[in-house]
């Protein structure tokens, strides 16, 4: 559904099959750990058994002295890192807690730090010299919970972390070593007042565990450290240019002596921006001599990478009569993992972000603890905090008698509303959302039957612009090379194209996307924050407009006139006296007309305006064993312009069921030596195609301004509201309101025997 | 080191001969001696269905296969899929029925609806969901997966025209 | 993955020669679904492999009036589709759809399964609740155990070093008699169970009143229990469930789970209830002829 007349597009909208497609149906298509180089060698990595502990000792000579081994580094063998930040990107990182996570120095901080690595002839001689690295460790108690860690008497993990916008009184400290490494505080009205004056007020508490992005393909890097200098990587990553710069900034190399070349990435999710393994592959590889890969197996990757945030929510909302919210209070606590930076700070702006709200208050902190250091997920930080603010919102409701979707209305954020932390939305389409759930003949129908319940739940993602560059060439033939630097993970080589052919007015089986390596194409930086197909798509209509002024030019020369005299429309060039060629005819004759053309594109300077999804789902709960069935799933979401609905349908049906895995049943379990105990995908369970139904997926299409064709990101609003709308559905089928994450059979049926009582 | 053997083989209906150590898996073996890297490795012990291949038109994950059992048998891999330069029915409808996005669990998908569409030409949404449960992926919430499934089953029983 | 060599051996004869090692050293492989993956972590790390799948004892499958007999090696899928199992012997096929997924059942065999011997295996308990007996060979000859009798501990048996199971044997299902096999787990498949049971129920010619019955219990001790005193409550009372909730509190009285990420020990005992109940009535419709309303994972 659209809330404006769409212009006619031609090619925006349709459903053209992808341009990597017939070599991801193949086998064809090389992803990272698919690439296999003369004289490569394969490594294997050390990891700690503790979750805390000093490194009294650590002695690799017997490995060293394997046959078949031909390099072995630890942290030792890495430039010392100082105390600087660097800005990455996406924000600015302290290199040293960068460094000590890619390889320990005399901590491990979380069960399966990476401590040491072997270069070897064969995997299996890499694993087995690896075993042979003498190791000696002074156990430290470990702590793994916000709460617990910001106690003064808990153990710390960093003895360099000072609280940053540290309170007096406050948890942490200004000038001692803590777990807790920052305070977000926000606040507009006067929520005393606001509280007073509400007729009802409900506050929860709410815990969410720890979870991962679960992509399939395992993290890997090949890297040649050639006798020139010169560092190649070929990776699957989610940024070449972040990339290149962790991996010199880790090495202390120039940016411009690293060059990364693109593999096919196998979902990423927020999980593969950080650096883990290209450093150490490279010192590898120059202590050898020789090309080396390095892939982590599924342990590592779960014990080591990853994951988002557990957390503790506090959230209190008062509203008046009608439903009107007029005071909310929330208190957020993030694990950061081992070191700090989880997504507080989106955590606490997006909390009370769908609801205008005029008495608001929030405040959070980002806390250390011995796991591994979080990492982008989808919408980081969002997912906690809707789960928290979407369940205690229907409990007004119902209070109130208010239909869960009226009260949305009520009080949705729309244009010109002022967000707790400041910013004031542009034209954004979270009323639409609900509306088109409220009008879904999902919502409509009746769901009988007993221990089904129905919820929905709203959630919020900004969506970054950040900087892309594109090029693009003209062949003779009338068909466009077009050169990319943001690596595809879901389709993007073809929305991009699409957007391209759209300006241009040509077919989008004439552009030949490719994703190109560091060297071959301006700076772009990752594929996250639901940028690509808005920021890139920018870069490529910036492009293809560079195309189009030059084409101007050469009709110009062609026609022997002035460049005024001709214009570009609908695919080709036309003079002011009535002659015309088409973009084809137009290109045949280019060399004849002053040469090759290329187009040039950038983007940095637009912001996006948020994106916004309202999620429906049935489910049923088995009364006896707490087990929740998801029986329907609807959800709908504003993207602004849909170029490629297929995929915009995929994102939000792939962001939903890693939803709804992280409300039911996904969860890092560690025990109480602080060792996680399911590092499989056969005890951390994602949802399998056995566990959900199919996901009707509605697009809505509020056009975001700040783009040429209105596109809004979508990748990561969909993780948004599962958790909450179907907490809200298990509270509408058996009437218990659970405030954990996961959701999972046991808590239900404690929850379910508590009430019998 | 155990010594190596040589392991006589049929993969994609060529003979084929490869040298292994007890050790290697079938996996290994395809994507590191025999550079199939088509195949793909998710998580190494039987749990993701990446590495699905057919073994005497079984569907096996190759990870928990030895390559030295592969002595003998027939094997059939993503790369035996299509018939020369033509995509069969279940890569058609994946490509154009959308059903991958990074793609890394397309192969092993592939695979394991092939062994399906075999042994159950006119598979129910149920049947699909079920024999499809061994083949995880992330990106798509299987929606689509399933979609295509149905749809080159439609479309080798010859009824699908999309 | 640590060095090992590999052996094919074609006859048990052959095969028990190989296996005649100090402990450990030598491992019969079935389907390697549980063998590879714990040689590849280091749970294992023997020098060699005896593939068992090509000695013809071990792939037996028959059905036949004196019963069915089962070699150890036999896949999952084979067992699954064989006729004769499907109509007798359901339990076991349950418990053959549901082991891993698709690709696993292609290899896994319930010799293996029953051999790897986990709490909370789920061929066990069907084998259990069918009556199974062992045949199991080794270098001192062959000996038989009940299938309750097989498993010890978690991840040990009965087998001697040196040992094989070669086979299982089942007697001819009563007339009226029907099985089942369910699990809870928290997703719907490729999971291990929380709780499991298997259950074989006998009906008299009315269809109405229990006359014999076998309750095996999975994943609430170290090995699967055959819960006697349950089934003895069903016996003589009529198919109802006033009769099965009767066997609840004797099944839970036996059971002795541990907390563990799968499942509280509380959760699990409240689960035997529920599970046996719905097992029970399964069993029983099959037992009638009738098709139970089953869905696994549901
Ligand atoms: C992804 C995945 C999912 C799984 N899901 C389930 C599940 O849902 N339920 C479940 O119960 N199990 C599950 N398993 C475990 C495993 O598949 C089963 O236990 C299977 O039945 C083992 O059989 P196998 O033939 O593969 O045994 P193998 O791995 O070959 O052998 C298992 C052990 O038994 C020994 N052994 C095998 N045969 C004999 C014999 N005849 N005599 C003596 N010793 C022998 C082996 O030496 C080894 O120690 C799963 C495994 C995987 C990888
Ligand atoms: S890699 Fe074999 S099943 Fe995952
Ligand atoms: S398409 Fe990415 S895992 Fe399936």
């Amino acid at each position: 559904m659209s809330t404006v007349e769409k212009p006619s597009y031609k090619v925006i909208g349709t459903r053209p099959i992808r341009h990597d497609g017939v070599d991801k149906v193949t086998g064809r298509a090389k992803y990272g750990a698919d690439i296999r180089l003369t004289g490569m060698l394969w490594a294997a990595m050390l990891r700690s058994p503790h979750a805390h502990a000093k490194i009294t000792r650590l002695d690799t000579s017997k490995a060293k002295a394997l046959p078949g081994v031909r390099a072995v580094v630890t942290s030792k063998d890495f430039p010392d890192q100082g105390d600087r930040l660097v800005e990455l990107g996406e924000g600015s990182v302290n290199m040293k807690h960068l460094a000590a996570n890619v390889l320990a120095h005399d901590k491990v901080l979380y069960h399966g730090h990476a401590i040491a690595a072997v270069a070897a002839d064969s995997i299996h001689i890499a694993q087995q010299a690896v075993e042979l690295i003498e190791i000696e460790y002074e156990v430290l108690p470990p702590v793994q919970d916000a709460l617990s860690a910001m106690k003064p008497e808990s153990p710390v993990l960093n003895t360099d972390v000072r609280t940053k916008g540290y309170v007096a009184g406050g948890p942490g400290s200004a000038d001692q070593p803590t777990n807790v490494a920052s305070r977000i505080y926000f606040e507009q009205g006067d929520i005393k007042k606001g509280f007073a004056d509400a007729a009802v007020v409900v506050e929860r508490e709410f815990h969410t565990a720890t979870v991962h992005q679960g992509y399939i393909e395992p993290h890997n890097a090949t890297v040649l450290w050639n006798a020139d200098g010169k560092v190649t990587v070929w990776m699957s990553t989610q940024g070449t240019f972040t990339a290149r710069q962790q991996t010199a900034e880790l090495l202390r190399i120039p940016v411009s002596d690293v060059k990364v070349v693109p593999m096919e990435i196998g979902g990423g999710f927020g999980g593969k921006i950080s650096v883990y393994l290209p450093p150490v592959a490279a010192m590898l590889s120059k202590l050898s001599g020789r090309p080396v890969q390095l892939v982590m197996d599924r342990a590592a990757v779960l014990l080591a990478t990853g994951p988002t945030p557990g957390s503790y929510i506090r959230v209190k909302v008062g509203t008046d009569k009608s439903g009107r919210i007029i005071a909310a209070d929330a208190y957020l606590a993030y694990e950061a993992g081992a070191y700090p930076g989880s997504p507080i700070g989106p955590g606490c702006m997006c909390i009370f972000s769908c609801y205008d709200i005029p008495n608001a208050r929030v405040e959070g902190y980002d806390v250390c603890v011995n796991k591994p250091r979080t990492n982008a997920y989808r919408a980081p930080g969002s997912t906690n905090a809707a789960f928290a603010m979407e369940t205690v919102l229907d409990e007004i409701a119902k209070q109130l008698k208010l239909d869960p979707a009226e009260i949305r209305l009520l009080n949705a954020a729309k244009e010109g509303t002022r967000r707790v932390d400041g910013p004031k939305y542009s034209r954004i389409g979270m009323a639409e959302t609900v509306e088109a759930i409220r009008d879904s003949a999902h919502y409509q129908s009746p769901l009988p039957g007993p221990n089904r319940g129905r919820g929905i739940a709203t959630g919020f993602w900004f969506n970054v612009g950040l900087k892309s560059s594109v090029t693009a060439t003209l062949n003779l033939d009338g068909k466009v090379s077009l050169l990319e630097g943001s690596t595809d993970i879901g389709g993007t080589r073809t929305s991009i194209a699409m957007q391209f052919a759209e300006t241009l007015g040509i077919p989008c089986e004439d552009v030949h996307p490719s994703v190109v390596d560091t060297d071959s194409i301006g700076y772009t930086d990752v594929t996250g924050g639901s940028r690509t197909t808005f920021s890139t798509g920018i870069a490529a209509v910036n492009a293809a407009n560079d195309i189009k002024q030059q084409l101007i030019e050469r009709a110009a020369i062609h026609w022997q006139t002035t460049p005024d005299k001709v214009q570009y429309i609908d695919g080709g060039v036309t003079c002011s006296d009535g002659q015309r060629l088409t973009f084809k005819e137009l290109a045949a004759e280019l060399h004849e007309l002053g040469g090759p053309v290329i187009g040039q594109g950038t983007s940095g300077k637009e912001a996006q305006g948020g994106a916004f999804g309202t999620h429906c789902v049935d489910v049923e709960v088995d009364p006896e064993t707490g087990k929740v069935q998801i029986l329907r799933y609807t959800a709908a979401q504003d993207c602004g312009t849909a170029i490629h609905p297929s995929y915009v349908e995929g994102q939000i049906q792939g962001g939903a069921v890693q939803g709804i895995g992280w409300a039911l049943n996904e969860e890092f379990w560690y025990d109480p030596k602080g060792l996680l105990r399911n590092a499989t995908f056969l005890d951390y369970r994602m949802p399998t195609c056995y566990d959900v139904p199919m996901i009707d997926a509605i697009i809505v299409e509020v056009p975001d301004p700040s783009h040429p064709y209105g596109v809004r990101g979508v990748g990561e609003v969909p993780i948004c509201p599962p958790p909450a709308a179907i907490a809200n559905a298990i509270a509408n089928a058996v009437g218990v309101q659970m405030t954990t994450l996961p959701m999972s059979p046991p808590k239900i049926m404690a929850e379910l025997l508590k009430q019998k009582k | 080191m155990a010594k190596k053997r040589i392991v006589s083989t049929t993969i994609n209906g060529d003979a084929v001969e490869f040298l292994c150590e007890p050790r290697q898996t079938l996996l290994e073996i395809l994507r590191d001696v025999l550079e199939m890297t088509g195949t793909k490795e998710g998580c190494g012990n039987g749990n993701c269905g990446s590495c699905t291949v057919l073994m005497n038109g079984k569907p096996v994950t190759s990870c928990l296969v030895l390559g030295v059992e592969a002595e003998g048998v027939e094997l059939r891999t993503i790369e035996g899929v299509a018939r020369g330069s033509e995509l069969d029915e279940v890569q058609q409808a994946f490509l154009e029925g959308a059903a991958l996005q990074c793609g890394i669990c397309t192969p092993g998908f592939i695979m394991q609806t092939e062994a399906l569409l075999a042994c159950n030409p006119t598979p129910t949404e149920e049947e699909i969901r079920f024999h499809l449960a061994g083949n995880l992926c992330r990106c798509t919430g299987y929606d689509k997966i399933v979609r295509a499934v149905q749809c080159a089953a439609e479309r080798r029983a010859g009824a699908c025209h999309k | 993955m640590r060095d090992f060599d590999y052996v094919a051996p074609t006859s048990l004869q052959q095969a028990v020669e190989l296996l005649a090692k100090p402990a450990g050293q030598a491992r019969p492989l079935a389907g390697g679904t549980d063998l590879i993956d714990h040689v590849r972590n280091g749970r294992l790390s023997p020098d060699v492999l005896v593939d068992i799948k090509k000695i013809p004892e071990l792939n037996l499958l028959e059905a036949g009036p004196n019963g069915l007999r089962l070699g150890a090696a036999v896949n999952c899928a084979t067992i699954a589709a064989h006729q004769a199992v499907q109509a007798q012997y359901t339990a076991l096929v349950d418990s053959c759809q549901i082991i891993g997924g698709v690709q696993i059942q292609s290899r896994a065999s319930v010799g293996g399964n029953m051999c790897n011997s986990g709490p909370a295996a789920d061929s066990t308990p069907s084998v259990i609740a069918l009556g199974g007996r062992c045949v199991i060979t080794g270098a001192q000859g062959t000996r038989e155990v009940a299938a309750e009798d097989f498993c010890t501990g978690p991840g040990k048996n009965v087998l001697k070093p040196g040992e094989l199971l070669v086979e299982l044997r089942f007697p001819a299902p009563a007339p009226h008699t029907g099985s089942h096999y369910r699990r809870f787990i928290p997703r719907n498949e490729m999971d291990i169970a929380v709780v499991g049971i298997g259950v074989s129920v006998t009906l008299d010619d009315t269809l109405k009143i229990i006359t014999a019955a076998r309750i095996a219990l999975g994943a609430v001790g170290p090995t699967p229990i055959l819960a006697t005193a349950a089934a003895q409550a069903l016996i003589g009372q009529p198919a109802t469930d006033e009769t099965y909730q009767k066997a609840v509190p004797l099944a839970r009285e036996v059971a002795t789970p541990i907390n563990d990420m799968r499942g509280t020990k509380d959760y699990r005992i409240h689960l035997v209830g529920v599970l046996l109940v719905r097992s029970l009535q399964a069993a029983v419709a099959r037992a009638k002829g009738e098709c139970p309303n089953y869905k696994p994972g549901h």
